[in-house]
């Protein structure tokens, strides 16, 4: 209807109507890019010069080396950061994935009785600040002795324990006919095969949403590791970006480098995985109405 | 007959019971562990005293007579109020803007949807190193804008009466994800909508006033609570840039949390603040949603 509408006005009209759009469009593009440009701007920048005002915008001469200053700076292991985090995001991710998606099958697979007190004691914990889990949790990882350890950052996430990815899988889940699972007397075996064999590979737009906010979540996390890991070996690039920073100065070109450096990875994901991303939001149920 | 099908039914429900459980099993058994269990105790703790490197004592409503005595508590309240309270409104109509812009029709919009949703994507801490470096008084790209309108250059984050405006216009950098949240919603209000009003002699803004706000009202709602329970949550920037300062205007209530249970630590009182601020954080959720009965718009199916 509003195409049709278009189509029949005169030319002119739509051509002035359409530059006054991207007009529109392109300002608000510039205001979101200035930032990030000016971050890649700084760390292609001389050292030295990103203290000149009014700055270059443009950096002169273009220098790559604060990339590799930003990577071998003695005392600063980058590599056992980005060691740190990739393992940290990648077990906690496939932990979220699988068991999410396991508790979300029961959740909308199975008439068990009990089955909507839980769900809706499952919802309530999304309300729960993390600030308010943060301290006993604290407290219960170290009686477990697991404070300085990996293990805070990863084991919880095989037990379910964000209720807002089991609720957004197991949405998807009512929507797959339950004719499947219904057809026969089954035993738990079976079950857990129609999980495996069935569900899930006809799953993939929820999964890939999922998958993406935990990449994000866990790659991106600053208070998780500051609170339970005081090691050096143990720091992630969230936290290892923090000490290009001292009271004597900031090396901003390095600084700005290592972010990048940080960005790169979730950035090739993003553009890889740009339709789940989306799609994942308007998933959540309030886009979609 | 009947009881033998009833008692297959019995039998049959049994198994469900079973496999029920079986499959919400991770899910129940970290519930207890890392949720339920640990509030349990979250609320023991805060009659206590607790110093970390030693058991916890019973101190009865100490905490309480502290926190209700702590200028610092006020301090971080008020400043945690005021970042959201104007934070958040301005994100919402920031997103909404956005919003509008990516929802018009013309060749090419995917590539800005792209472009606007990148910041979101930015880790937060190298979104706070690069803010910290935009507004530094001495050499920031902050004053440079402002130079070339004539505007005297400002120290931002380090100016006690500016520390908290940077750190909205930081924050609203990054609204991809209601901004999203909003253009689901203008895809979904119908052209049929905006064409009956346009007969009637509705212009630009009379459409956007009469259609497209009535109908994204539960978006704006949705937006506005979980953009107000994030805000209060606010820490990172205020730990990394600002340290709390100048003079407590960041001290954020997450960061008056962190320090008491991290840095002093008093677990025993940083216990009772985080009740409190979960506290808060209901009643403002309940209050918005007693609210929503009177703006908020549901289509009836």
């Amino acid at each position: 209807m509003g195409v049709l509408r278009g189509g029949m006005r005169p030319f002119s009209s739509a051509l002035a109507s359409n530059t006054v759009r991207y007009a529109l469009l392109i300002f608000g593009g510039v205001i979101c890019f200035i930032p990030l440009g000016w971050m890649l701007s700084t760390s292609l920048k001389m050292p030295g010069t990103e203290f000149i005002f009014p700055p270059n915008l443009i950096p002169r001469p273009v220098v790559w080396s604060n990339y590799i200053d930003a990577v071998t700076r003695p005392g600063h292991p980058f590599f056992l950061y980005t060691r740190n985090s990739v393992v940290i995001t990648l077990s906690a991710t496939l932990g979220t994935v699988l068991t999410s998606s396991f508790v979300a099958f029961g959740f909308a697979r199975i008439r068990f009785r009990g089955r909507d007190f839980w769900f809706i004691v499952l919802l309530s914990t999304l309300m729960l600040p993390d600030v308010v889990r943060l301290i006993p949790s604290f407290i219960l990882f170290k009686l477990l002795g697991w404070i300085d350890t990996l293990l805070p950052l990863i084991v919880p996430f095989w037990f379910g324990v964000n209720a807002f990815y089991v609720f957004l899988i197991r949405q998807y889940f009512r929507t797959i006919p339950l004719e499947l699972d219904e057809a026969a007397l089954m035993d738990g075996a079976a079950y857990v095969r129609i999980y495996w064999q069935v569900i899930l590979p006809i799953s993939g737009p929820v999964l890939g949403a999922v998958t993406i906010f935990s990449v994000l979540s866990h790659w991106n996390d600053f208070l998780g590791p500051l609170i339970y890991t005081n090691s050096v070996d143990l720091r992630t690039l969230a936290l290892g970006l923090r000490f290009f920073m001292s009271r004597t100065g900031t090396d901003w070109n390095q600084l700005m480098a290592a972010s990048i450096l940080m960005l790169a990875p979730i950035l090739a994901l993003f553009f890889s995985m740009q339709r789940y991303f989306i799609r994942g939001i308007h998933m959540t149920g309030f886009g979609g109405r | 007959m009947e009881k033998v099908r009833s008692m297959l039914g019995t039998r049959t429900q049994l198994r469900r019971d079973v496999l029920g459980y079986m499959f919400i099993a991770p899910w129940l058994v970290g519930f207890i562990v890392f949720t339920a269990g640990p509030m349990v105790g979250l609320v023991y703790l805060a009659f206590t005293r607790y110093p970390v490197l030693s058991p916890p004592t019973f101190n009865g409503l100490d905490n309480l007579d502290r926190m209700l005595g702590d200028r610092f508590f006020t301090i971080s309240l008020w400043n945690t109020a005021y970042f959201t309270f104007l934070g958040v409104p301005a994100q919402v109509v920031w997103a909404l803007m956005l919003a509008l812009l990516l929802n018009m029709r013309v060749h090419g919009v995917n590539v800005f949807r792209t472009l606007y949703y990148l910041p979101t994507i930015i880790p937060g801490v190298a979104s706070v190193f690069l803010w910290m470096y935009i507004f530094n008084p001495d050499y920031g790209l902050a004053n440079y804008i402002l130079s070339l309108f004539g505007i005297p250059g400002q120290a931002w984050l380090w100016d006690p009466e500016l520390s908290k405006p940077s750190l909205i216009i930081m924050e609203l950098w990054r609204v991809g994800t209601m901004m999203v949240v909003f253009l689901a919603g203008l895809q979904g209000v119908p052209q049929s909508l905006y064409d009956a009003a346009a007969i009637d002699g509705a212009g630009l803004f009379a459409q956007f006033r009469h259609v497209t706000v009535p109908m994204i009202t539960p978006l704006i709602f949705f937006n506005l609570v979980v953009g107000i329970i994030s805000s209060f949550q606010i820490f990172t920037a205020a730990y990394i840039a600002t340290q709390g300062g100048p003079v407590h205007t960041t001290l954020f209530y997450v960061l008056f949390v962190y320090r008491h249970a991290f840095e002093n630590l008093r677990m025993g009182y940083a216990s009772l603040l985080a009740w409190v601020l979960f506290f808060i954080i209901l009643v403002f959720t309940l209050v918005q949603f007693r609210m929503a009965r009177i703006w908020v718009f549901y289509e009836v199916e």
